[in-house]
């Protein structure tokens, strides 16, 4: 080991001039055959691409298009909310690649290729076309250090469930693998004026088609589901005719909100930012407005903060451009929140998983880290700072009803797949039974691709076995395009956890 | 506030899982947390509890000095491992000291096997004797192992009918031929034959174990024929394959299978295929990930489920917070950046080994990351290892050292914490790869350990 030391002495002492040429220990560089990849261009760069950029108002657009962006709309990856002051001849992980691609090569050395992701995917285990997770993640990304390779199609196949995420034992960051991939191969390669992009920017962007419905919310509900229209919109965009669209509310929760005059309770010690996400808001405000009502009764002052989609959809469909527009106006006002001593509470467990994970690992805005620090899924911040047990522990349901629980794909990695089963577990009234550990199969826009439909049901097919086989036949998951999902293949009425604990605590 | 429960088991595999439920039948209110999904999928899904007992002396006595000082010796100079041993528990007093079975004892390890049995139920065989059972692996070897899936019974090396393996050529790392002739060689007292048919040919080249084991779940159609029907066909030509000492040609009567013969339904699907072939099927325990670990998991966590037990994988355990006379209070867990605090009257740690990550190392040390528990080894690295690979490796016993209570104990030999115990592969002294004792000693220290945080938080 002395004989390291004389190694780096005279590595970094002696030939320090000419170090530069050299590669030092512990610092990768590019090697001679590594061409930077960029995921999505900058704004700036590719005006040919905003022509398609129709879809709802961009106020951050314009800022974030005057500033270089390290990787692909993502900024540097590494600078966090100082990235403006770093000096730029300092070490920076990023500078590796100097075109801006997010420096995963960490990532992609600790696969040991175990294949444990593989066998834990949905869409591997269904469909013949897919070469699974681990060739996605880190095979490609090695892959396509080389210039002459193209981002395989098969990755718009991942329905971005994230479970590899969860099985990975080295915690490779699969999912971030994924999301650039999908993200550079919508971008570079997918034709803009195709059927299937339009029909996925369309998906992606749910937020935007949920607002312009709730305008009118009968006529959307009846005309989405009309079947001439269904017809057309299988044939002409690919979206399948088998699927029920959701039915849009009368009252928006914001609506519903705005007429009882916001808060209720005012607590400055106890304050959560709701983020109710689109689905909460435009579908199911009963969601929303079963939150506000636990919240306020356990003294919490809710407050409901300015906000767009969290992203999720235009992840899974990489659109991540128009993620990074909505995540800019999301974490501006979710910063604004936590500066007034709130912590961020959603309801969908997708929309948690978006604010805590996939934003820090794929945007460089300020305040994006200390928005993932301060976000919790509903029934995990109360579990954690209330005493739920006890609350519960002389609680009971009126109406006694069994439910068949399933846990969505995202609240798996949060370590919330449990939570629901084990928070009513010891109600009177309530029997709650875990319907299994298999996907639900839709993974949000996934099911609702003509093309993928067929798969999506097969990979859900085990769920309705079990739910079917499940005594209650009420469903339950925390999961919006879950719950459609579980309806659609059951035809149960499917509830949201804070709905029945708005009930049992008599909220 | 802190989430809390009377015992909190920190790790998802074996060990921890029979911790938990050892200590829930205590009367202990338990909670387990695991990092990321278990590493039973990762597992053969053979229970085995001690198959040989290798040398920890050479031959010939070493010169003076560390264990690199021996490296040198022709490997000849060692002794071949004792074994295979026909019952592990009659080997156990010739382990060294320091072995987990020798601390904790061999009824530890008759009670862990003892609650397996009980959990695992029909899907598992072994539990009529003590003696081990000879398995055939998919490296073409036979491994003496406790508990066996039932989906395993009919490859027994011990049973003397005709077999046929059969391999698919996709399944790159499962030659049958190959896999055939190393059971020859090793002299196994039955004819048989390895054939490479074709079926998988219909899925992608590289098709996943679960993908086939779904299609064969669901009896999906394969070019206008069921899986299971197709699978059947394409074996059949091959019925006839092994030729025995004199030339003659046997029917075989039992078929080999790549483990991957359903998921849920792999009684069903075994059936069938018997049925059409006329012959015994059983499967072969493969590489990880494998489908009986998987089927393993299913099972544990279902137990689990039934006992009571609360569980949650996702977010890892990242430090401790101690009270002033020495006990550990609550422990951290990481929820994507903010720590929230888990306490509990007594905690398991049962977090693997060094490939498990329950041990971390570099080139400084090796350290268990979440209680800072002492690991010995010697402060030069080169001493922690020795030349020949499959030798006596210093390392392969790196761990925490437990006390008779499977409590942690630090290099002056006492219990670092009253109330932390340990479980599984983070429990060194066991070199577990080359004695077969891997799942065992998971038993015994998990039983132990969840029995004593059961007492102690309960006290």
């Amino acid at each position: 080991m002395t004989r390291d030391t004389d190694d780096e002495t005279d590595g970094t002492g002696a030939q320090s001039d000419e170090s530069e040429g050299r590669a030092s220990p512990g610092v990768p560089t590019a090697g001679r055959d590594e061409q930077p990849s960029i995921s999505v261009p900058d704004d700036g760069e590719a005006p040919e691409a905003d022509a398609t950029t129709g879809h709802g108002e961009s106020p951050a657009a314009g800022d974030s298009a005057e500033r270089p962006a390290t990787d692909g709309g993502v900024e540097s990856a590494t600078g966090g909310s100082e990235s403006t002051e770093l000096d730029p001849d300092a070490y920076d992980p990023v500078d590796v690649f100097p075109g801006g691609d997010l420096d995963l090569r960490d990532g992609a050395d600790s696969c040991y290729k175990c294949t444990s992701c593989d066998t834990a995917c949905p869409v591997a285990e269904v469909d013949d076309e897919f070469p699974g997770p681990k060739f996605q993640g880190p095979e490609q990304w090695r892959l396509k250090r080389k210039d002459d390779h193209d981002i395989d199609e098969s990755i718009t196949s991942c329905s971005n469930c994230m479970r590899c995420d969860d099985a990975c034992p080295s915690s490779v960051p699969l999912s971030q693998m994924h999301n650039e991939a999908r993200g550079q191969f919508v971008e570079s390669q997918m034709e803009k004026l195709s059927v299937e992009y339009v029909r996925n920017r369309i998906l992606a962007n749910y937020h935007t088609s949920a607002r312009l419905a709730s305008v009118f919310p009968r006529t959307a509900s009846f005309a989405m589901n009309f079947g001439p229209v269904r017809w057309v919109m299988e044939k002409a965009m690919g979206i399948p005719k088998e699927r029920d669209f959701p039915e849009f509310a009368t009252e928006t929760f914001r609506e519903w909100w705005k007429a009882r005059g916001g808060a209720q309770v005012e607590n400055p010690d106890k304050r959560v930012a709701y983020f109710h996400g689109c689905y909460s808001n435009y579908n199911t405000p009963e969601v929303g407005k079963a939150m506000v009502r636990v919240y306020e009764h356990f003294g919490y002052e809710v407050m409901v903060p300015p906000q767009k989609c969290s992203g999720t959809p235009m992840f899974a469909n990489g659109m991540l451009k128009d993620a990074r527009r909505h995540a800019e106006t999301n974490v501006e006002s979710l910063i604004e929140a936590i500066g007034e001593g709130a912590d961020v509470i959603a309801s969908c467990t997708s929309c948690s998983m978006s604010l805590r994970q996939e934003y820090p690992e794929l945007f460089d805005i300020h305040g994006i880290e200390d928005v993932s620090e301060h976000t919790y899924e509903a029934l995990e911040y109360l579990r954690i700072n209330e005493d739920l047990q006890g609350e519960l522990a002389d609680a009971r349901l009126a109406d006694e009803q069994s439910f068949a629980y399933h846990a969505p794909c995202h609240a798996r990695n949060q370590g919330l797949s449990r939570q629901a089963v084990e928070t009513f577990r010891d109600v009177d009234g309530v029997t709650m039974e875990d319907v299994g550990d298999s996907c639900s199969g839709i993974s949000g826009t996934y099911g609702w691709k003509e093309e993928k439909y067929e798969k999506s049901m097969e990979i859900g097919e085990e769920m309705f076995e079990h739910m079917e086989d499940a005594e209650g036949d009420v469903g339950m998951t925390e999961c919006p395009t879950c719950a459609m999902q579980m309806e659609h293949g059951t035809g149960y009425e499917i509830k949201h956890p804070l709905q029945l604990l708005e009930e049992t605590v008599g909220a | 506030m802190a989430i809390d429960s009377d015992v909190l088991v920190v790790g998802g595999g074996l060990a921890a899982i029979t911790a938990a439920i050892s200590a829930s039948r205590e009367g202990a209110d338990v909670r387990l947390v695991s990092h990321k999904a278990s590493t039973l999928r990762q597992a053969s899904g053979l229970i085995d509890a001690l198959g040989y007992v290798p040398a920890t002396e050479p031959a010939t006595p070493l010169r003076d000095g560390p264990p690199t000082a021996g490296r040198e010796l022709d490997r000849d100079e060692w002794p071949d491992p004792e074994g295979p041993l026909a019952d592990p528990f009659e080997g156990i007093e010739r382990l060294p000291e320091t072995h987990p079975y020798r601390i904790v004892g061999g009824d530890a390890l008759r009670e862990g096997l003892d609650l397996f049995d009980e959990l695992a139920g029909d899907a598992y065989r072994g539990s009529h004797t003590d003696r081990n059972a000879l398995v055939p692996t998919f490296g073409g070897s036979v491994k003496p192992t406790a508990r066996y899936p039932a989906a395993a019974e009919a490859g027994l090396a011990s049973d003397d009918r005709p077999a046929l393996i059969v391999g698919f050529r996709s399944l790159t790392e499962y030659d049958a031929r190959a896999f055939a002739g190393r059971l020859e060689a090793a002299g196994v007292p039955f004819d048989v034959a390895g054939a490479e048919v074709e079926f998988a040919e219909a899925f992608r080249a590289d098709a996943k174990v679960t993908r086939l084991a779904k299609a064969l779940d669901h009896d999906e159609a394969i070019d206008a024929t069921p899986a299971r029907e197709a699978l059947a066909k394409a074996v059949a030509p091959h019925l006839h394959d092994v030729v025995d000492e004199t030339g003659g040609v046997d029917r075989v009567e039992r078929v080999g299978f790549p483990a991957f013969l359903g998921d849920d339904r792999g009684d069903e699907v075994r059936a069938e295929l018997a049925d059409r072939l006329g012959a015994d099927v059983f499967e072969i325990p493969m590489g990880p990930p494998s489908l009986p670990g998987l089927r393993l998991e299913d099972r544990l966590f279902d137990a689990l489920d039934a006992e009571g037990v609360r569980f949650e994988t996702g977010n890892p355990v990242v430090g401790i917070e101690t009270e002033s006379d020495g006990r550990v209070e609550t422990v951290a867990v990481d929820r994507n950046g903010r720590e929230t605090p888990y306490g509990a009257d007594a905690f398991v740690l049962a977090t693997g080994g060094l490939v498990g990550k329950g041990l971390d190392s570099d080139r400084e040390g090796v350290r268990e990351p979440v209680f800072d528990l002492h690991v010995e080894q010697p402060a030069d690295r080169y001493e922690w290892f020795v030349d020949d690979a499959f030798g006596d490796q210093p390392y392969a016993r790196f761990g925490v050292r437990p006390d008779e209570r499977a409590r942690p104990v630090g290099g002056d030999g006492e219990a670092q914490y009253p109330n932390v115990f340990a479980a599984g592969g983070v429990v060194g002294g066991a070199d577990a790869a080359r004695e077969k004792s891997a799942s065992g000693v998971s038993l015994a220290t998990g039983i132990v350990a969840g029995r004593q945080a059961a007492t102690e938080a309960t006290q």
